[in-house]
């Protein structure tokens, strides 16, 4: 017989504490221990990729993690992707252009997904590199062609947000171009 | 979860030597590194074992140190910092294979040790440390020991290694100038699936002859194999030549031995019929595999 151990870790920003068997999977800690029930079992092997969390920035299957492994790890969960009321780009983008149905392996495509755009850095991933982060998320519902889509578009918006902060200062720089070019004498003229 | 958590037990070292106490202790710990293979067992009853051994905690069994003679990757390694490290683009088809192990959230956690330890007979990564003529380091209280990959392996899930040692690094020596490795798994789909052949070969090149071919299969016999006899037949024989403007499927690979080798197969190789493939697709692709090894090294620029 074994004691139950003292986890702390860090779930979508907060510090948890939880006690817990050392075995007991990631994926029933967030579910049982914090009430997180967005992450969702579907196969319990690694194969399906619907109990997908990050841990440390990594796409995991939670269903596979022991609560020992989790501890001091800074974990995001499907409910850890919006910032208060406002979905993330991906959220959005699903919602959008159908990359949902009926749901179950929602939250573990976004996970991954996040990782990806996270890797990505502000580059639109091509098709088949988006096909190929999301191998280990098995959908029955999309088809997947829609769910490639949604996140090729989230990484759109990301990258023309990005462009329009930028764009102030670029703008700014252009008007002393121009302020500097007709403060230039004339001396051309006829 | 169908294991009974409460009785099991997960022993945490505070360093390398720790474990190996740990480990030599009764009754004896189960290694636990990613956790990929195990807790399927688990989740799925199918674990007896109820005491574990927590590998994550030593730092000792991390990182990926160059050398050069070659390259000695941590047990603890992860498929994911395979993929990525810079130091491994001399061992493609090695950082091929880390790409094609699960999907990322496989990768992200499983391990190379584990990979090692759990002795599949389709372990992706096994045939390229065969082919690479890689070699495990072992520990325990009694000492350290090195082995070479291909002793590894004695019996279905069976390991040269005893049950209170640790794999600790496995070292891979470079290939020879102009040597071409190729990786390749063949499965139901490209990702995430178990093959029904995983394949890796390594031509050591000598002038316009193959010096040294090392060929080596997942999914053909109870145990990751080198493929001696269809390596013997290709040892020695020209390389393929490109003829000017032919296509990649259709060169002029010297095709006596490359017929030769299939043969030879037969001695190599004893795959199974079972859910995923039969064993005359398994042998027809096997043989296939060396003709395409042999086309990449015909098509490849020499140095």
């Amino acid at each position: 017989m074994s004691r139950p151990i003292r986890v702390t870790m860090t779930v979508n920003g907060r510090r948890r504490h939880v006690t817990v068997p050392a075995m007991k999977r990631l994926r029933d800690v967030l579910r049982e221990d914090l009430k997180l029930s967005g992450s969702k079992e579907g196969c319990g092997e690694g194969e399906c990729g619907a109990c997908s969390v990050l841990i440390d920035g990594k796409s995991v299957n939670s269903c596979l993690v022991p609560a020992a492994q989790a501890s001091g790890a800074r974990i995001v969960t499907i409910e850890g992707l919006a910032r208060g009321r406002r979905l993330s780009a991906l959220q959005r983008a699903f919602i959008e252009l159908g990359g949902a149905q009926c749901g179950i392996c929602t939250p573990g495509m976004l996970i991954t997904a996040t990782e990806l755009l996270q890797r990505a850095k502000g580059r639109v991933p091509g098709d088949q590199e988006v096909r190929e982060a999301l191998a280990g998320n098995l959908c029955r519902c999309t088809g997947y062609q829609k769910i490639v889509d949604a996140v090729r578009a989230a990484a759109r918006t990301r990258v023309s947000a990005k462009r329009a902060k930028a764009r102030p200062r670029a703008a700014a720089a252009r008007t002393r171009v121009s302020a500097k070019r007709s403060a230039r004498p004339k001396t051309r003229r006829p | 979860m169908r294991a009974a958590l409460s009785a099991i037990e997960v022993l945490r070292p505070r360093g390398l030597s720790h474990a190996l106490e740990l480990i030599a202790s009764e009754p004896q710990p189960v290694p636990l590194a990613g956790g990929t293979d195990l807790f399927v067992a688990l989740n799925a009853g199918a674990e007896p074992r109820t005491r574990f051994l927590d590998l994550s905690p030593l730092a000792a069994l991390r990182g990926i140190r160059s050398s050069r003679e070659g390259v000695t990757i941590g047990s603890l390694t992860t498929f994911r910092e395979i993929r990525e490290h810079a130091g491994l683009r001399h061992l493609p088809a090695l950082v091929a294979a880390a790409a094609e192990v699960g999907g990322w959230q496989i990768q992200n956690r499983a391990t190379l040790g584990g990979n090692i330890a759990n002795a599949s007979p389709a372990g992706d990564a096994l045939p390229v440390l065969l082919a690479h003529e890689a070699r495990v380091k072992i520990a325990s209280v009694r000492g350290e020991r090195e082995i070479a990959i291909d002793r590894l392996f004695t019996g279905y899930r069976q390991l040269a290694i005893e049950r209170d040692e640790l794999i600790v690094s496995i070292h891979v020596p470079w290939p020879t100038r102009g040597a071409v490795a190729l990786f390749r798994k063949v499965g139901t789909r490209r990702a995430q699936s178990i093959s029904k052949v995983v394949f890796c070969g390594v031509l050591h090149v000598a002038g316009r002859g193959m010096e040294r071919v090392r060929l080596a299969y997942g999914s053909m016999a109870p145990v990751p194999v080198r493929a001696r006899a269809a390596e013997n037949a290709l040892e020695g024989s020209a390389l393929p030549a490109p003829q000017g403007a032919g296509s990649p499927g259709s060169p002029d690979v010297s095709e006596s031995s490359a017929a030769a080798a299939r043969r030879a197969l037969s001695k190599d190789l004893a795959p199974i019929d079972d859910i995923r493939s039969d064993r005359d697709y398994r042998m027809d692709i096997a043989g296939r595999l060396i003709e395409q090894l042999l086309r990449v090294a015909a098509f490849s620029p020499r140095r």
